[in-house]
């Protein structure tokens, strides 16, 4: 007995599972320049060694993170979303890092409401001085989205799969010879007119 | 017998509706007089809400023969994107119009369920009555031939998700005067006394957001908390609707209504969608709603964050469809068979699913393999 | 070569001259031209063996130029040390030979070398903000140990670097006038030699103190370590300089309520506390001081150790003499009566119907110079300061030892009378401590050595030091606590658990009156109970208490701890991240008096060398509204700590204000309607970004190879 009546989402064989190996999760992680990215730096001077899947971008501040770039990279392939700013009360900017607080813990609502599973959708706070707890960090959220298996949220179908297409240009072609079948023929005689009797029951008025 | 309606000169008209409510058709018409221009100015060629139309017609004209198209509603099933990919080949203009074409509107929301999910709640449960637990088929086998009815496809998508778009003019519907408005321009376009925007240009709206139209007052916002509007027992008739708590999208939907909402005191809900470069119009709501919530600790602010009880039904309402995640993961079909093993796919299996509906009384001998 | 606009094809560049005293090593693959768009060229580093020990950098560079050609990549080299002079010249050459509109390096952290790289585009003629650094270094190959996926990652690091930079647009920096006038806030030894250091240079400064005079901490010290010498004595010609330079305004008895603008051009407003004294009628003569019939405990300069009167100067040497009116303990104030002060001032200069005045002053500069506090010994309650009478502080210790102090000099009991027999001198109170502040004040070992010193010359009583380390690293810093070794003081290395005056054990009966300290010998091994008479407790050095509010007022940040944040704790001490202000002395954190006049002089140069520039170049990393997509909603309006976000009320258009604006991107990020746009960070180039990183997947594969692969298969 076949399960879809109707298509319900064709599956794309996942790319990022590896021939045999384990899934390596990508993550895109956000930091900030003035903190978590030198703590970054800072593993690195220290030669810390963390897992390779997070991809980092810097921003000046977290307040710059929009919500539209987080969405972007699951939307892009991304398996998780790391965002790291500066300790809340040391902020370069003051005060910045707040305002990124609040959009996160909405954002975090809706990517949750999408069926992301907020582990993949991670906020830590680092501060320049703290390389080896960014390192630490950041070999913890690998591991837990490695558990939880590739998003893959861009293989997914927006794109209508192949076998549920119909040939419309195919359609189209039986249409066309249709009509020009139609047309070549000769028309076909008017039906002839007779007075339907009304139906019983139903009082029929002639208005004059 | 089908009836090509014979070249008259003038340029040639279309509106369609693909899943769609007919809002947009009635906003048209809605113009009031100023459909006799349409009618005078045009050659209404296709019109399915206004008059009779067969498909056969449509296929027979000659590609880009038709001037000016408008596609309103979206893509849900395999009928629609046939006629947008026909359409797009018969016309020279295509605009998607309304919310729908733009980006999804109400139907897009069902980008949030699957296609089992949905059938399951249309023909189950206690207001249906179906007691044989049947479900719609593509194709019957009657004795007469075979039956087919369209394809109800994964995701609800927007136009241009399917063909190129020439213009959009957004809204549910588009207001009228911004109609006639459009119209007149296409007019004056068409005889060669003015010309069109850029391709891809949004018509019949403003390039800034509700609330340059809006004449409430607004200070400096610092919210305390969200109510739902009917939690609220008066609404200041003055005070912008987001101070007051009411969660009002105005401040990312793109101008061009009139703000006709809130200046009725209720909250803009975003149908006229996103400003200009907006690539995703949740996401600018989420970052302005959250960036003014007067709190820091994170106790607090998800106490205000739980006045919005629907983030995704409040942000996304019009805008799913064209969304950077376009709808729910479960919807999208982006789970279970992508795991490594089969335990895992187990457990990623959508807890929603129900088990498979018994087979339809009257389905085709061998099965449908879609 | 002549600069080819495009090139013929795919062809091997090492066959043709290399540049003159390039390495053999490098090697060139050039992709086929983009025909109209950006002419990006990528320089990979091997940074010796620090990346290509781990990242195959050929195999990258080979990648970059077959895999990104089609996103505009026309030329990949790699390359030994592409910091070094020839490294540069490299990317310098390919500009104008090859026409290069984007420059995309891969090597170590921006924080390293991005003005390195930038430099050099911009001597070859192009804009230094179309230069890109990505790490693979600190992020990549000292991180990382697995070669294939180093290179890997390296491989999509670059690809989100090729797709940036061709979102980067041309910036030029901004030019700011410099206004010579600076601003002192502080009047402690930091403040004062700031302000010297500045007014002896020819510019004006506003000196701001809090207090009624300049003098800060030190003023209120005895001696100073090592050398012994009076506070006062080498203080004092410092304040009566500052008083009567012709370019120090001094503000005294006065607050910074409001800063601003940005560098260059800040406007301050300074509030003047009323004194109750007309400054230009009073002669310092003091008569006014002496009738004063009202007597209050002075908790500031005294340390709750001595009185002062309603009308009063902190201390003799005051600077300026006008004494001041404490109104919250002034008969006349309370219930209109006495006035003797007025009655007996010889110039009338009393006026009590002084209000707060607000003056507001144009300044280019900054120095935050605002000092410490005391860390409060009452939170430790086992140490039983407050409760037990002859537990003192620091500071109380230094006005008793003072000569000039309230008691003359002579160290003795609560009572005033009695000399100790024995003395305890307890070091860390309130630091090294996670129940208190994690950190070491920095001064307190040297102060307790210097006070074990004091004791013994003014009483000859044992003197006791309960330490945990001796912190003594400055000059003659260690000789001191040689001598105070050799002068007999007994040191005890042991946390103290406990000051009492509970008895406890039947042979302390004796010491009945005393105070008892219970400590733990850490090198003797045991507990003991040490009957003293006399506890001192070197307490440790806080941020004041408005510390946060100051930070907020001047748009810097301090930590959580309080302490002003350095621009860099290594290479610029001095500097804070907000261009134009600077801080020095304690308000960075704890320091000794040689470090506060130190960081003040950096200070002051530092601004001296902007002063005489004139002007100042900004990094353009900003934002702006474009006023036709603004709607007016005003929800940016309140998130910029820089008030560089201004609501214009008749054209209802939000706007943001170049110079004031610091490039954090909040309001960015948080406009619904999209209105705001930033440089350096703009939504393309962080999209384009995004998009580059995960165009590669953990395997070093195209994504776009493997969706087609999948889908053939």
């Amino acid at each position: 007995m076949t399960e879809t009546i109707h298509a319900d989402g064709a599956t794309v064989p996942p790319a990022a599972v590896e021939a045999g190996g384990t899934f390596e999760p990508v993550v895109i992680g956000f930091t900030c320049n003035w903190c978590s990215y030198r703590a970054a730096d800072l593993a690195g001077t220290s030669r810390m060694k963390y897992p390779p899947n997070v991809r980092l971008i810097r921003l000046m501040c977290s307040g710059r993170l929009d919500p539209s770039f987080v969405l972007a990279a699951f939307a892009e392939g991304a398996d998780a979303v790391m965002v790291s700013g500066c300790w809340p009360g040391e902020c370069h900017y003051i005060e910045q890092n707040y305002k990124m607080l609040r959009r996160f813990l909405l954002l975090r609502r809706v990517v949750e409401a999408m069926g992301i599973e907020p582990t993949r959708l991670q906020l830590v706070w680092a501060s320049a001085a703290e390389g080896q707890r960014f390192a630490k960090e950041v070999g913890r959220i690998v591991e837990e989205v490695r558990a939880l298996g590739p998003l893959a949220w861009n293989e997914a179908g927006r794109d209508v799969p192949a076998d549920v297409r119909r040939d419309f240009s195919a359609l189209e072609r039986e249409e066309a010879a249709a009509i020009a079948a139609e047309a070549a023929s000769p028309p076909d005689a008017p039906p002839p007119v007779t007075a339907v009797p009304p139906e019983p029951g139903i009082a029929v008025e002639v208005t004059a | 017998m089908s009836v090509v309606p014979a070249p008259n000169g003038k340029p040639r008209f279309a509106m369609y509706w693909a899943a769609s409510c007919g809002g947009c058709d009635i906003a048209v018409l809605n113009i009031n007089e100023r459909i006799l221009e349409v009618d005078a100015a045009f050659d209404v060629v296709f019109w399915p809400a206004v008059m009779d139309a067969k498909y056969a017609d449509l296929a027979a004209m000659p590609d880009a023969s038709i001037d000016l198209t408008l596609f309103s509603g979206g893509i849900r099933s395999d009928e629609n994107e046939e006629l947008a990919h026909q359409l797009r080949r018969k016309s020279k203009t295509l605009v998607a119009f309304g919310s729908c074409a733009s980006e999804g509107c109400i139907p897009g929301l069902a980008n949030l369920s699957t296609v089992r999910q949905i059938f399951d709640a249309s023909y189950e449960g206690d207001s249906t009555d179906n007691p044989d637990g049947l479900r719609p088929v593509p194709a019957f086998a009657a004795p007469e031939g075979e039956l087919t009815i369209p394809t109800f496809l994964p995701v609800l998508r927007t136009l241009d998700q399917v063909v190129d778009v020439d213009y959009y003019v957004p809204g549910c519907p588009p207001e009228s005067g911004r109609i006639a408005e459009v119209v007149e321009l296409v007019i004056e376009a068409l005889a060669g006394r003015a010309r069109l925007p850029a391709r891809g240009s949004v018509l019949g709206a403003g390039r800034s957001t509700c609330c340059d139209e809006c004449s409430r007052e607004r200070n400096v916002k610092r919210i305390d908390r969200f109510v739902r509007i009917q939690d609220v027992a008066t609404i200041d008739p003055v005070l912008c609707l987001l101070e007051q708590g009411i969660p009002c999208n105005g401040p990312a939907t793109r101008d061009g209504c009139g703000a006709l909402c809130p200046a009725a005191s209720a909250p803009c809900i975003g149908c006229y969608g996103p400003a200009d470069g907006v690539v995703d119009y949740g996401a600018r709501l989420m970052s302005a709603y959250s960036s003014v919530i007067n709190a820091t600790e994170p106790a607090d602010i998800e106490r205000v964050l739980d006045g919005i009880p629907d983030p995704v039904g409040q942000l996304y309402r019009f805008s799913l469809a064209r969304s950077l995640l376009g709808g729910s993961r479960a919807a999208l079909g982006a789970r279970a068979a992508r795991s490594a093993t089969p335990v895992e796919a187990a457990a990623q299996a959508d807890p929603h699913d129900s088990p498979a509906p018994p087979e339809a009384v009257l389905a085709v001998a061998g099965g449908t393999d879609r | 070569m002549t600069a080819p606009m495009s090139l013929p094809g795919e062809f091997d560049l090492a066959a043709g001259p290399l540049p003159e005293g390039v390495d053999s090593l490098s090697d060139v693959r050039v992709a086929t031209p983009s025909d109209g768009r950006e002419r990006i060229g990528v320089y990979i580093c091997h940074c010796g063996s620090n990346i290509a020990a781990t990242v195959d950098v050929v195999a990258v560079r080979d990648w970059a130029a077959e895999k990104l050609g089609d996103r505009g990549v026309v030329v990949a080299r790699d390359y030994q040390f592409m910091c070094a002079s020839t490294g540069q010249e490299l990317i310098q050459k390919d500009i104008e030979e090859l026409g290069l509109t984007r420059v995309v390096v891969a090597a170590c952290s921006p924080h390293m070398h991005e003005k390195t790289f930038r430099t050099a585009c911009d001597k070859a003629g192009l804009n230094p903000y179309l230069c890109e650094l990505v790490s693979i270094r600190e992020q990549v190959s000292w991180v990382h140990t697995d070669r294939e996926a180093a290179t890997a990652k390296a491989k999509a690091v670059i690809a989100g670097g090729v797709l940036r930079v061709a979102e980067d647009a041309p910036l030029e920096p901004l030019h700011v006038p410099i206004h010579p006038a600076t601003l002192v806030v502080g009047g402690g030894i930091a403040g004062i030699s700031a302000a010297l250091e500045i007014a002896d240079a020819g510019y004006p400064v506003h000196l701001v103190e809090r207090e009624p005079s300049i003098g800060g901490h030190m003023a209120q010290f005895d001696k100073t370590f090592p050398t012994l010498d009076c506070a006062a004595c080498i203080l004092t010609p410092k304040m009566v300089t500052a008083g009567n330079h012709e370019n120090i305004t001094l503000h005294t008895w006065s607050e910074v309520t409001d800063v601003k603008g940005y560098v260059g051009n800040f406007t301050a407003t300074i509030k003047h506390k009323p004194r109750y004294v007309d400054a230009d009628l009073c002669t310092g003569c003091g008569i006014c001081v002496e009738k004063c019939p009202k007597k209050i405990v002075d908790e500031v300069y005294e340390a709750g150790l001595g009185y002062r009167k309603g009308i009063y100067t902190p201390f003799p040497q005051a600077v300026p003499k006008y004494p001041v009116i404490d109104a919250l303990n002034c008969t006349f104030f309370e219930n209109g009566k006495c006035k003797a002060c007025e009655k007996f001032c010889p110039t009338g200069a009393i006026d009590f119907t002084q209000k707060d005045e607000e003056v507001a002053v144009e300044i280019g500069n900054i120095v935050i110079a605002t000092g410490f506090e005391l860390f409060d010994p009452r939170r430790i309650e086992q140490y039983g300061y407050g409760r037990l009478a002859n537990v003192f502080t620091s500071l109380e210790f230094e006005r008793m030892s003072n000569a000039a102090g309230p008691t003359n000099g002579r160290l003795v009991l609560r009572d005033g009378v009695t000399e100790p027999r024995a003395v305890g001198i307890i070091h860390c109170v309130g630091s090294r401590d996670r129940n208190y502040n994690s950190y070491c004040s920095a001064i307190c070992c040297m102060q307790s050595l210097k006070f074990a010193h004091l004791v013994r010359e003014h009483t000859g009583a044992t003197v006791y030091n309960f330490y945990i380390d001796i912190r003594a690293p400055g000059k003659a810093f260690d000789e001191f606590y040689q001598r105070v070794l050799e002068e007999g003081t007994v040191f005890v290395r042991g946390r103290v658990a406990e000051v009492t005056d509970a008895v406890r054990l039947p042979d302390e009966e004796a010491d009945l009156g005393r105070v008892i300290i219970q400590v733990e010998d850490t090198l003797a091994g045991a507990q003991r109970r040490i009957p003293v008479d006399m506890v001192v407790l070197s307490a440790g050095l806080e941020p004041p208490h408005d510390a946060k509010e100051t930070a907020r007022l001047f748009g810097i940040s301090c930590s959580s701890d309080g302490w002003v944040i350095e621009r860099h704790p290594k290479l610029d001490p001095v500097a804070t991240m907000t261009d134009g202000v600077f801080a020095a002395g304690c308000s960075l954190g704890p320091r000794d008096i040689p470090a506060s006049v130190s960081n003040g002089s950096a200070a002051a140069a530092r601004i001296l060398g902007r002063i005489q520039k004139g002007e100042m170049e900004l990094e353009p990393v900003r934002a702006s509204v474009d006023e036709s997509r603004c709607s007016g909603c005003r929800i940016c309006n309140d998130l910029c700590p820089y008030t560089a976000i201004v609501f214009h009320e008749d054209r209802m258009v939000t706007e943001v204000n170049p110079a004031l604006c610091q490039g954090c991107g909040t309001c960015i990020a948080a406009c619904p309607a999209g209105a705001i746009s930033g440089t350096g960070f703009s939504d393309a180039q962080i999209f384009s970004q995004i998009e580059g990183l995960l165009m590669v997947t953990s395997s070093g594969r195209m994504r776009s190879d493997e969706a087609r692969e999948t889908v053939t298969a």
